[in-house]
């Protein structure tokens, strides 16, 4: 079944296989802490919930949204709300099957819509399961703005990013410290005639590795994931699950806007991160599931109103992503709007008198179109 | 041929001008006049600097007002009418008859008419001629009698005993007073801003009055009536499409940008412009609130959807077309005393402000070149 194309019958069918996603129960739109992630079912979609500050550190270095970083230090506290796109992708986790090959999920949706802070929440489950989360907060800083484009050392035609690696390898070590210990490299590696990594080492001397070796970081970023991709859902002592998350994928096939010596252009095939991350994303491993998000905000030379799957990755990007299970999603509902206003009203962050009254709520819906980006940024001068 | 002659020479003065003194032969001699004709235009003129300034002595008027009087005659022959019957009247009909102008100002045309204010005696006919502005003291004389009058009026009312404050009151409402340049057309005199003044103030002491109503007629005259606004305002047609929603259609212009939207009931409240959601049409939020205002107004946010198509102009244009198309397509779901607040609010009146031109010798608008002292 995952040869199809057409997503609405696809959607049709996984949602037939796995849950019924069944229609909203009204309830009071009330915010509450809920301890244990995975109580989350339809009757909490519209409600808050508080992430664990410790957690937080651990699990997200580098993956939210500044805007919602700023909010978080504002608020003391990191509350996200539970939508529904983020419950059919929880609910699509749980009833896989993880013998299969990775199922490859797609979040796209218009621009401010709230898919990273959908993502990240399902990778807050995803850990609070025990899986190995491999989170790229943002595909599209790894084909722009790079100052430093080493030619790859390992193989002639391609280039490498040390800055870039460094960075990711320095946050991946944060959050899967538990892990880097029990796994165990398969094979040897050599970095230069004096460095090699041996086989059946932790995968942490790897990590180590290309941390003190800047300019063979991003060698070792690919030799861990293939490291990853051969254990994931593997023999059954060390087995874990693997969680790939790419936020903003559709850079992976896109243009870049870095440039060799002679000034012509660099394709992403030719950036040894962009390369491997590809090679990740094909669904020819087990044990795992493959979270991606679009996104236009810092996409290279697409207009403002793409936010579809076919416009956003292209013709090429499409191909290599398909099968793909696609969720849309939207802006808040009437529902979802009333929790989010209500929420801002606790923590007393809406000052002005008049947006406590029924005329200033409206003249909010109206004003942001419900969209979430609009109204936090609306509601941050009120 | 004299007797037009005769008519040209007297007819040299034109509406309020003084007098021009014509040099005329003592006698009509036909001999003469044909020697006044070769006389050029020039020496003319020059004759008329070297006599100095006009005197209005006895004698000169006198003399105008016997040449007047045969010049009337001589009009009467020749419109073929009786010269012992020709009154003012007949002899204005016969000169804007013979001389047909196309000026606009009606005081520039040409006119024969004896304007001199005082009769043969040499007493002035006007009883306020020596105030100077004769026209205006009379009006205050009268106003002022008028007020007395009702004065006494209302004394004989108290001694009778018949005297009420509830007496029918003249309605002023739709009417505003006569303003300066009107008041100054109606007497045909100058008037200082003091002067008007005080004539507002009579006025109003006499509708202070008690049994004002009396001389609603002489007081009527002085006023003009204010046109309703809000009558002029066209209401866009109420259609319903096939399920029987309600909707209407209008249109907006702002400097270069065109709107025209259709308006549904039993909406939602979602707003689509040239297909797009407008909140990507938009981004900047001061071109949503400008959006939001006319349906805000009226207290209409989550019932109507908006469709429109827009062109032209740049973003704030666009949204101000928009802003004015909603307005009037609203005004066929509102009741006539929130269509008068719209207005009041600004919210129908077109914004008439559009690019201004550059002028040459500047570098843009208003723009001046660098000055340079030297």
């Amino acid at each position: 079944f995952l040869h199809l194309r057409g997503h609405k019958t696809l959607r049709k069918h996984c949602t037939e296989k796995y849950h019924n996603i069944t229609t909203w129960t009204s309830k009071l739109c009330l915010f509450f802490p809920i301890s244990t992630q995975t109580c989350h079912t339809e009757l909490h979609a519209g409600q808050y919930y508080t992430l664990p500050p410790a957690h937080m550190r651990t699990l997200f270095p580098h993956g939210l949204p500044p805007r919602f970083q700023m909010q978080m230090k504002t608020f003391n506290e990191a509350c996200v709300m539970v939508r529904q796109p983020a419950l059919e992708l929880i609910t699509c986790l749980r009833k896989a099957d993880y013998s299969e090959p990775a199922l490859r999920y797609v979040l796209y949706g218009e621009k401010g819509c709230g898919k990273t802070l959908s993502l990240c929440h399902v990778l807050h489950f995803c850990s609070t399961q025990g899986w190995l989360v491999l989170h790229i907060p943002d595909a599209h800083l790894w084909v722009k703005n790079c100052r430093e484009l080493l030619p790859s050392s390992s193989r002639p035609g391609r280039f490498d990013q040390p800055i870039q690696a460094l960075n990711w390898l320095k946050n991946f070590k944060t959050t899967n410290e538990h892990f880097l210990s029990k796994i165990k490299t398969t094979q040897r590696y050599v970095w230069t005639k004096r460095e090699s990594t041996e086989e059946g080492r932790p995968l942490g001397e790897l990590v180590d590795q290309g941390v003190s070796r800047v300019k063979s970081s991003s060698d070792v970023v690919g030799a861990l994931l293939r490291e990853l991709r051969l254990q994931a859902g593997g023999a059954a002592e060390g087995a874990f699950r693997l969680a790939v998350a790419v936020d903003g994928v559709n850079a992976l096939w896109g243009k870049t806007t870095l440039k060799k010596e002679d000034k012509s252009e660099v394709l992403p095939e030719e950036l040894t991160l962009i390369h491997n991350l590809r090679k990740m994303l094909r669904n020819d491993w087990c044990g795992g599931a493959i979270l991606t998000t679009l996104s236009q905000t810092g996409s290279l030379f697409k207009p403002r109103s793409a936010y579809l799957p076919m416009e956003l990755l292209g013709e090429e990007g499409f191909d290599n992503m398909d099968p793909f299970v696609p969720i849309p999603v939207s802006n808040y509902s009437d529902k979802e709007f009333e929790s989010c206003y209500l929420y801002y009203l606790d923590r007393n962050w809406l000052q002005h008198p008049h947006s406590r009254t029924e005329d200033g709520k409206k003249e909010l819906i109206f004003l942001s179109s419900r969209n979430p980006s609009i109204l936090e940024r609306l509601c941050a001068f009120l | 041929m004299a007797a037009c002659r005769a008519v040209r020479a007297v007819l040299v003065k034109c509406g309020k001008s003084s007098w021009t003194s014509v040099p005329r032969p003592p006698q009509t001699d036909r001999q003469l006049l044909s020697r006044q004709i070769c006389v050029s235009s020039a020496a003319w003129r020059k004759n008329l600097a070297a006599a100095g300034p006009e005197k209005f002595s006895e004698e000169y008027i006198k003399k105008q007002v016997e040449e007047f009087n045969i010049g009337k005659r001589h009009l009467a022959n020749i419109m073929g009418e009786d010269p012992e019957t020709f009154t003012q009247e007949d002899i204005d009909r016969s000169i804007a008859y013979l001389f047909p102008s196309g000026l606009f100002e009606k005081r520039a045309r040409p006119v024969m008419k004896v304007t001199v204010q005082w009769g043969e005696d040499g007493r002035p006919f006007h009883y306020m001629f020596y105030t100077g502005k004769q026209a205006y003291y009379s009006l205050m004389h009268d106003t002022f009698g008028k007020v007395l009058a009702l004065e006494k009026y209302q004394d004989s009312m108290r001694n009778k005993g018949l005297f009420t404050k509830d007496t029918r009151q003249m309605s002023l409402t739709g009417s505003r007073w006569l303003l300066k340049e009107e008041l100054e057309e109606l007497l045909v005199e100058n008037i200082s801003d003091h002067d008007y003044t005080r004539f507002l103030q009579l006025m109003e002491r006499l509708l202070s009055m008690p049994y004002c109503a009396m001389e609603e007629e002489f007081v009527q005259r002085f006023r003009r009536q204010l046109e309703v606004q809000s009558s002029k305002q066209e209401i866009p047609a109420v259609q319903h499409d096939e399920n029987g929603v309600a909707f209407s259609q209008a249109e907006g212009r702002r400097k270069t940008a065109k709107a025209s939207i259709k308006l549904r009931d039993c909406g939602t409240g979602s707003i689509t412009i040239n297909g797009k959601s407008y909140l990507l049409y938009f981004p900047v939020l001061q071109d949503r609130e400008q959006l939001m205002f006319p349906l805000h107004f009226v207290d209409m946010l989550g019932r109507f959807n908006v469709e429109a198509s827009v062109e032209g102009g740049g973003h704030c244009a666009q949204a101000g077309a928009l802003r004015l198309a909603v307005s009037r397509a609203l005004l066929s779901f509102v009741s006539a005393g929130e269509m008068e607040s719209m207005r009041q609010a600004g919210l129908l009146t077109p914004d008439p402000r559009v690019k201004e031109r550059k002028k040459p010798g500047q570098a843009g608008a208003r723009k001046k070149f660098t000055w340079k002292k030297r």
